[in-house]
């Protein structure tokens, strides 16, 4: 049983590592954007959440109007330059209806922890072959990314 | 055995973790193999085996570096002013930087090109191309010094330069803006483009003894944005393949509105037929101004020549010389492979690869395949230029070079990684991830006829965790693999200068025996030369004082001078006596509002100096040249204007009134 583990083990770090020096020619790379979602080998990766420090956000049926107009200034700073507020694609995608795509923690998480989110979910990874540029990491503290996410919702329609 | 259970668990997800972690590659530090180091390594004392020169980007230099090794070996200055050497602060070197609209003292180098007998370098200069005020730069590898640079009219943005024909019959260089012509009247809406604005690409003839340049004619094409380019080889010889992008005609946000379009084009350009329509006179002379700036080696003094006509040939009238092919979306790169059959477009937001065949594009051009007309230019039809797709090869593909075994090696920005895949089958070999973004690659002879397949250097666009933080600001890495095998093998990482774009590297033995290492002072023809110690002078005329000093190890002559005056113009003529390899002399006065001169053992280099407060002023060598360096020094006294000081200069005469010693 202790052998069958350890075996599982060393197997799974010569897959993992493999793209280096194994034969597998022809596959997509196991670089972080053209990964599969599951050949990060991480079973716990959660892509509705995404990854980040966000776990579960407080999010209230009505709208949180200083937050959303604190989050439409982070908006023109930081976000305008690539996303409209429609559902037409600038730089990035449109952000009509994000809230109703994503959850309140994967935009949060996205929102900071961009490259480890590029890295690995599958989501993100879609849009970056339509979009080809990396989403770049604005450096938003919690609360902007907070902010902004009631922002969202507020160009989403809620009241 | 619950808890052993439990345990072991722990330790599988850990591992996990760790593996995870350790492989990830957008990490600092993995994919190196033991004999990594061994293969790149160049003992001291050892020369490298190719030379490599680098575009400087934004530096407006070239560098040149050792391969394998990644030793910098030379910085040559090129575009931008040098205050280490005088470049372009030195009176003899001013006129090198001069343009059309004045002195300009910076751009932008992209691209090399090094000079081409029968397909393969032959070591004698190398081009390089300035973005910014449209200009292509010619670099004598004897000196490793900038020897002519050409400015471009009718230009805005030379990008897609400057690469050469096959015998460096021409230099090309096309503009990545279209703008009104020259001579037209520019001041109209920008709104106004599709109407006004035309691209332009020049062919330089280069003599080739003499190496000068000078604008054989240029072709005027539809408003579209020239990228990159490559002539073709062996039997594509007599053609040119440019990559455009912005076929929408967008004049603002380019980012979208360049990209609607599924696809761009590559221009082929017959050259030959375009010698002939010139011949024939079918082109246009245009009254234009451009300045020609030539580095004289005998007078070791540059001349700056404002040249006021070009001949134009206009795509919308002249026909059967340049054709579209359409090209998956917004091309970078524009790749011909070893043998000249197939031309390799990188459509930087295509998800494939499309490789052209050159016969298939003759045989559409002879039967008319043509889907239509893009303002005059006949439309190819994709699939009859087609020879294959390398399908899923990885995300924004950018620039292509060969290894001379049939295969091709792809750069791709996004997924940040190079792919190795076989010309024929296009079928993909190996891939390696690149740390981060790659864009231009080198393979040495890469793009010639026949490829020195043993390496590939990867100039990548973003280093992030690459090197020791150095605050914002970070040098670009290059990487270099070993590509003698199937899989491609990382051995170095080095930081680079500026921004890398293009490179190119050749086997040092075409260049190494022929470098330059001393001028003959006797040859020296610089009107300001001083041949002697003897000979050295100052001389006034008028407010103009010359100085004609001369410096050895350890001295100059004169080191000490009086009677020159606020309002004067005083020009340091420095000419370096010293005829033995290596014995740079520097030169700088105290206070003079230009950089130091740099003087190479038997050249001459002139500084203007305009004192504006009298007192005395030291100069001194700035270059270690001997145990006694820190004595070559000297004074100049400066009186007030209307002073009676007389002109006096001397070297160990002009001994002390008084005396000094120790007291007891």
């Amino acid at each position: 049983m202790k052998k069958i583990f350890v075996i599982g083990i060393i197997a799974l770090g010569i897959t993992a590592c493999g793209n280096n020096q194994s034969g597998d020619n022809g596959e997509t790379p196991k670089t972080p954007t053209t990964d599969q979602p599951t050949s990060n080998g991480n079973p716990s990766y959660d892509p509705n959440r995404g990854e980040g420090k966000f776990t579960k956000v407080d999010v209230s049926p009505t709208l949180d109007v200083a937050k959303a107009t604190a989050g439409e200034k982070v908006f023109s700073v930081k976000c305008a330059a690539c996303h409209k507020l429609t559902d037409e694609k600038l730089v990035g995608p449109g952000w009509k209806d994000v809230t109703k795509r994503h959850t309140a923690e994967w935009i949060m998480n996205f929102s900071t922890n961009t490259d480890d989110m590029l890295n690995k979910d599958p989501k993100a990874q879609a849009m970056l072959e339509i979009c080809l540029v990396r989403m770049p990491n604005q450096n938003l503290s919690d609360d902007e990314a907070r902010d902004v996410y009631e922002f969202m919702r507020k160009n989403d329609g809620v009241k | 055995m619950r808890k052993v259970k439990l345990w072991m668990l722990a330790l599988a997800g850990s591992s996990v973790l760790m593996i995870q972690y350790s492989c990830k590659p957008k990490n600092a530090g993995n994919a190196v193999s033991g004999d990594a180091a061994a293969k790149a390594y160049i003992a001291p004392g050892k020369y490298d085996e190719f030379y490599n020169f680098v575009s400087g980007g934004f530096s407006g230099q070239m560098s040149v570096y050792g391969i394998p090794s990644g030793r910098l070996l030379r910085v040559i200055p090129v575009f931008s002013e040098d205050p280490q050497s005088g470049y372009g602060y030195s009176e003899e070197t001013k006129p090198m930087l001069n343009t059309s609209h004045g002195y300009v003292p910076w751009d932008d180098l992209h691209h090399v090109e090094m000079s081409l007998t029968d397909g393969q370098p032959d070591g004698r200069w190398v081009f390089g191309n300035g973005n910014n005020t449209p200009r292509v730069a010619r670099l004598d590898l004897k000196t490793f010094r900038t020897a002519e640079i050409l400015e471009l009219p009718n230009s805005a943005g030379n990008h897609s330069s400057p690469f050469a024909t096959e015998n460096t019959e021409y230099i090309v260089a096309g503009t990545r803006f279209s703008v009104p012509p020259d001579n037209a009247n520019g001041d109209v809406p920008i709104n106004s483009y599709i109407k006004n604005f035309r691209g332009s690409v020049s062919f330089i003839k280069v003599d080739p003894a003499s190496g000068n340049m000078s604008i054989a004619f240029q072709i005027r094409t539809p408003g579209v944005n020239f990228d990159l380019s490559h002539s073709g080889k062996g039997k594509s010889h007599d053609w040119f393949f440019f990559s455009c992008y912005n076929v929408e005609q967008a004049n603002t946000l380019l980012e979208v509105n360049a990209s609607q379009k599924d696809k761009d084009f590559i221009m082929a350009v017959n050259w030959k037929k375009a010698e002939e329509y010139v011949k024939q006179g079918k082109g246009k002379k245009e009254t234009v101004k451009y300045a020609h700036n030539v580095f004289d080696e005998k007078t070791q003094t540059a001349k700056s020549t404002i040249e006021t006509e070009v001949i134009v040939l206009d795509t919308k009238e002249l026909k059967d010389f340049c054709y579209f092919i359409p090209c998956p979306k917004s091309p970078h790169g524009c790749d011909v492979d070893p043998t000249g059959e197939y031309i390799v477009g990188s459509g930087k937001l295509a998800a494939l690869l499309p490789v052209f065949s050159f016969d298939k594009i003759q045989k559409a051009i002879a039967d008319k395949d043509f889907i239509g007309e893009y303002d005059g230019i006949p439309v190819i039809k994709y699939e009859s230029a087609l020879y294959g797709e390398v399908q899923k090869p990885g995300l924004g593909p950018l620039h292509t070079e060969f290894d001379g075994k049939g295969n091709a090696i792809t750069t791709f920005f996004v997924s940040s990684e190079i792919v190795k895949w076989n010309v024929k089958d296009l079928k993909i070999i190996d891939r390696q991830p690149t740390y981060y973004s790659p864009g231009h690659l080198c393979i040495p002879g890469g793009d010639t006829k026949k490829p020195y397949g043993k390496y590939v250097i990867v100039y990548n666009k973003i280093t992030k965790d690459r090197y020791l933080p150095t605050g914002p600001e970070l040098s670009q890495s290059a990487q270099l693999f070993d590509i003698t095998g199937d899989k491609m093998q990382l051995i170095l990482d080095f930081p680079t200068i500026g921004e890398p774009h293009y490179a190119q590297a050749i086997p040092a033995d075409l260049i190494k025996d022929k470098s330059t290492r001393i001028y003959k002072i006797d040859e020296n023809a610089n009107p300001y030369v001083t041949k002697g110690e003897p000979s050295a002078k100052v001389v006034r005329n008028g407010k103009r004082v010359d100085i004609y000093i001369t410096s050895i190890r350890s001295h100059f002559a004169p080191d000490n001078i009086e009677g020159v005056k606020v309002g004067d113009e005083v020009y340091w003529h420095v000419t370096n006596l010293e005829q033995d390899w290596d014995v740079p002399h520097g030169f700088a006065v105290k206070g003079a509002k230009t950089s130091e001169l740099l003087i190479m053992p038997g050249e001459t280099l002139t500084m203007k100096w305009t004192p504006e407060k009298p007192g005395i002023y030291p100069f001194y060598c700035t270059d270690f040249c001997s145990a006694l360096h820190q004595e070559m020094q000297g004074y100049i006294r400066i009186s007030p204007a209307g002073s009676n000081v007389p002109l006096m200069f001397s070297t160990g005469k002009n001994m002390p009134t008084d005396s000094v010693s120790i007291t007891k």
